[in-house]
């Protein structure tokens, strides 16, 4: 049991070095190759992507209830964050079909006017402007989330995924309702409002010095992440891999399905809504229409890629597959010559069409996913305790 | 007055598109259980066929073209992405109708390259005419007359022919009806060609009413066929042409109203509240879960 117990430790101590590394990685290549490069704008969408996978794998990997409304609690996080950034003086702007916002304050003003404009001032009131508008978008998110979980959580599973579906699709019709423009500027994008950009530190005259921009999204996903998964594994977590078991025994030991369903839906919409707010960073403009179902159905697709269950899957899914639909496959979209002959079918869109391919073969014949419901820790101490096997063995033999 | 008759008629007439939609989705859930996702792009697909088909052939000779090419599509996606799963827990065939759901879409995406594509018009059901001084066109007359007419070979064929009763003792007990010799995967097929095919002919009629085609104009229709399944009790083929009118029916008078953005939140709603009050739906049967 002790030695379980060590080797536990010695997995997760390898994660963190990972992590740690990468974070590092990200730092250092950032400040040292073209920061234009594809590579930055893979790492800062996946780390988006990675959060929302997790929150969704929360709901239907660890509670086992299939909800497809995660884009919904994404466009409610980044409306929630925009509109509570976008500084004052440029929504007028902004607004400009509807002649100015109804809400005119924002959470960055509001610091700088207590510590300053300038230096040392203008970073702490944008970092503490944004952080608190990220929390505030995940709450509206959780609350949206409790009040929607009262009917559509007594549902059983295909009904719950399509009640969900449906929930997010009328959030998006009227978010884009035109009566509601003060608010959310009918159709027409938000924009303005702090982005990853803004973290890259600038010496007086504006020139970057210290570039951030990947590193700040990685952070805060990471952050993120890691909470999700003490909560997995606190006592709720065993309380929600329950009900995902079988809810009738799990109601029969006494764990309260209404209740854990609940809490389950409200902290996967509020991390849903975290990275929707981060994904409006990521993108630098807000509209309710990219967040379609299309986008629950990729964000679906990385969860099943990086295996049901599985945190450390879902987020190695999310930057395989960001990095393959933005990145590596991109030379599909464009007419290539080999040997001075036109390849055929090489036009728009055949990135994706050779994308979905492969992620039907994925869900048809590895429906495991990369990871299975095992984790990265689990995986480093099944090649330790291996490699203690095989030198016992020969120890063995020796004698 | 006018207005509100027209309103009803074209009503009808969507709520009979909605309903050769939701005969597709019904009949494959009451046999496999499975809400097939991509049912509603197989739809938007047969109006891209059209569009396609019709540019260079005649009408007469596109029709049929189109339905039989929908219902290959159907066959095939059945054979290729359902059927290896067919021991797989439920979940995994959701997601891989989810895939082919995203597969068709992008496909689509990839041949129309992002642009809408206006849809043929079909000379014969497209013309104008006057019921009761209102305005309309002639398919608004025609669907609910042909959705009938489908609906009463169907239901002949469910309860009076060979495969119908294989089709009902299929959708009763799955395992049972295979030890009986029930070739379960010819009756999984034809109950995706029939879906197939209807779903091309509503997709005939639904575009004729709407100028143009894009990849994601199966979505909503999808969506709202699958609702009228669940209000009329899924598994049951009267039970989802009932909903489906009555659906069509509200959902364009609330569309005439100042409301109109809420024609689609109406329908989430009316889901959520069938499943609330009467999970089983007006016609579907009762079943107790056995612990």
């Amino acid at each position: 049991m002790k030695k379980n117990k060590k080797a536990f430790n010695k997995g997760s101590l390898i994660t963190l070095l990972i992590i740690a590394a990468v974070l590092v990685l990200t730092v250092v290549l950032e400040n040292t190759i073209n920061a234009n490069s594809l590579l930055f704008t893979v790492i800062r969408k996946s780390a988006v992507y990675s959060l929302v996978a997790v929150s969704m794998n929360l709901l239907n990997g660890f509670t086992g209830l299939f909800s497809l409304g995660q884009a919904g609690f994404m466009l409610l996080g980044a409306y929630t964050y925009a509109i509570l950034t976008i500084p004052s003086d440029t929504r007028e702007s902004i607004y400009y079909l509807f002649q100015g916002s109804s809400f005119n304050f924002s959470f960055v003003d509001l610091f700088s006017s207590v510590f300053g404009q300038q230096g040392a001032g203008k970073t702490v009131s944008l970092i503490s402007g944004v952080l608190l508008a990220i929390i505030c978008a995940g709450i509206v998110a959780a609350v949206f989330a409790y009040l929607i979980g009262l009917p559509v959580l007594r549902l059983k599973s295909d009904y719950l995924a399509i009640a969900t579906l449906g929930f997010a699709e009328i959030l998006r019709a009227i978010f884009q309702w035109d009566k509601l423009g003060k608010v959310t500027n009918g159709a027409n994008a938000l924009r303005g409002y702090p982005t990853f950009a803004d973290f890259n530190i600038t010496n007086a005259n504006g020139q970057i010095v210290f570039r951030l921009a990947s590193f700040v999204p990685l952070l805060i996903a990471g952050i993120c992440i890691f909470i999700i998964v003490l909560l997995i594994n606190s006592s709720y977590g065993r309380a929600f891999k329950a009900v995902r078991d079988d809810e009738i025994s799990a109601e029969a030991m006494g764990i309260s399905l209404a209740k854990h369903k609940s809490l389950s839906f409200c902290i996967s919409s509020f991390f849903a809504g975290v990275g929707g707010a981060l994904f409006a960073m990521f993108a630098s403009t807000v509209q309710a229409k990219t967040f379609t179902s299309a986008m629950t159905y990729e964000i679906l697709l990385i969860v099943v890629i990086g295996g049901i269950g599985s945190v450390s899957g879902s987020c190695i899914a999310s930057f395989l597959y960001i990095a393959c639909s933005e990145w590596w496959l991109r030379f599909l979209d464009n007419t290539q010559y080999i040997g001075g002959k036109q390849v055929p079918l090489l036009r728009n869109g055949f990135r994706m069409v050779v994308f979905s391919v492969i992620i039907m073969i994925v869900v048809l014949f590895f429906r495991k996913g990369i990871m299975g419901d095992k984790e990265l820790p689990d995986l480093f101490n099944r090649l330790l305790n291996r490699k203690k096997k095989v030198t016992v063995k020969e120890g063995t033999e020796n004698e | 007055m006018e207005f509100f008759i027209s309103q009803v008629l074209s009503g009808i007439s969507l709520g009979g598109q909605y309903a050769l939609i939701a005969i597709g989705y019904t009949m494959v859930y009451g046999i496999l259980r499975l809400i097939n996702f991509a049912h509603g792009d197989v739809f938007m697909v047969a109006g891209l066929f059209m569009i396609y088909l019709s540019s260079s052939l005649p009408v007469f000779v596109s029709v049929p073209l189109v339905i039989i090419l929908t219902v290959a599509l159907g066959f095939i996606i059945e054979r290729a992405a359902y059927k290896p799963l067919r021991s797989a827990p439920r979940m995994s065939v959701m997601i891989s109708a989810i895939g082919v759901s995203y597969l068709l879409q992008n496909l689509a995406l990839y041949a129309t390259g992002g642009q809408p594509k206006t849809y043929t018009t079909i000379p014969f059901i497209s013309k104008t005419i006057k019921i009761l001084g209102a305005p309309t066109r002639i398919v608004t007359v025609i669907t609910p007359v042909l959705v009938i007419v489908l609906i009463v070979i169907l239901t002949l064929l469910i309860n009076h022919t060979k495969i119908g009763i294989a089709m009902r003792a299929v959708a009763k007990d799955f395992e049972t009806s295979q030890l009986m010799g029930v070739k379960i995967n010819s009756v999984i097929s034809i109950t995706f060609i029939i879906g197939s095919f209807l779903a091309a002919v509503g997709s005939l009629l639904y575009f004729t009413n709407y100028p143009t085609v894009v990849p994601l104009s199966g979505a909503m229709p999808g969506l709202k066929a699958f609702v009228a399944a669940v209000f009329g009790g899924i598994g049951s083929v009267p039970g989802a042409v009932i909903g489906a009118f009555i659906i069509g029916i509200c959902e364009t008078l609330i569309k005439g109203t100042d409301f109109s953005v809420f024609s689609d939140a109406f329908t989430v709603a009316l889901l959520i509240v069938i499943l609330g009050v009467k999970p089983t739906g007006m016609c579907g049967e009762k079943v107790t879960e056995k612990v």
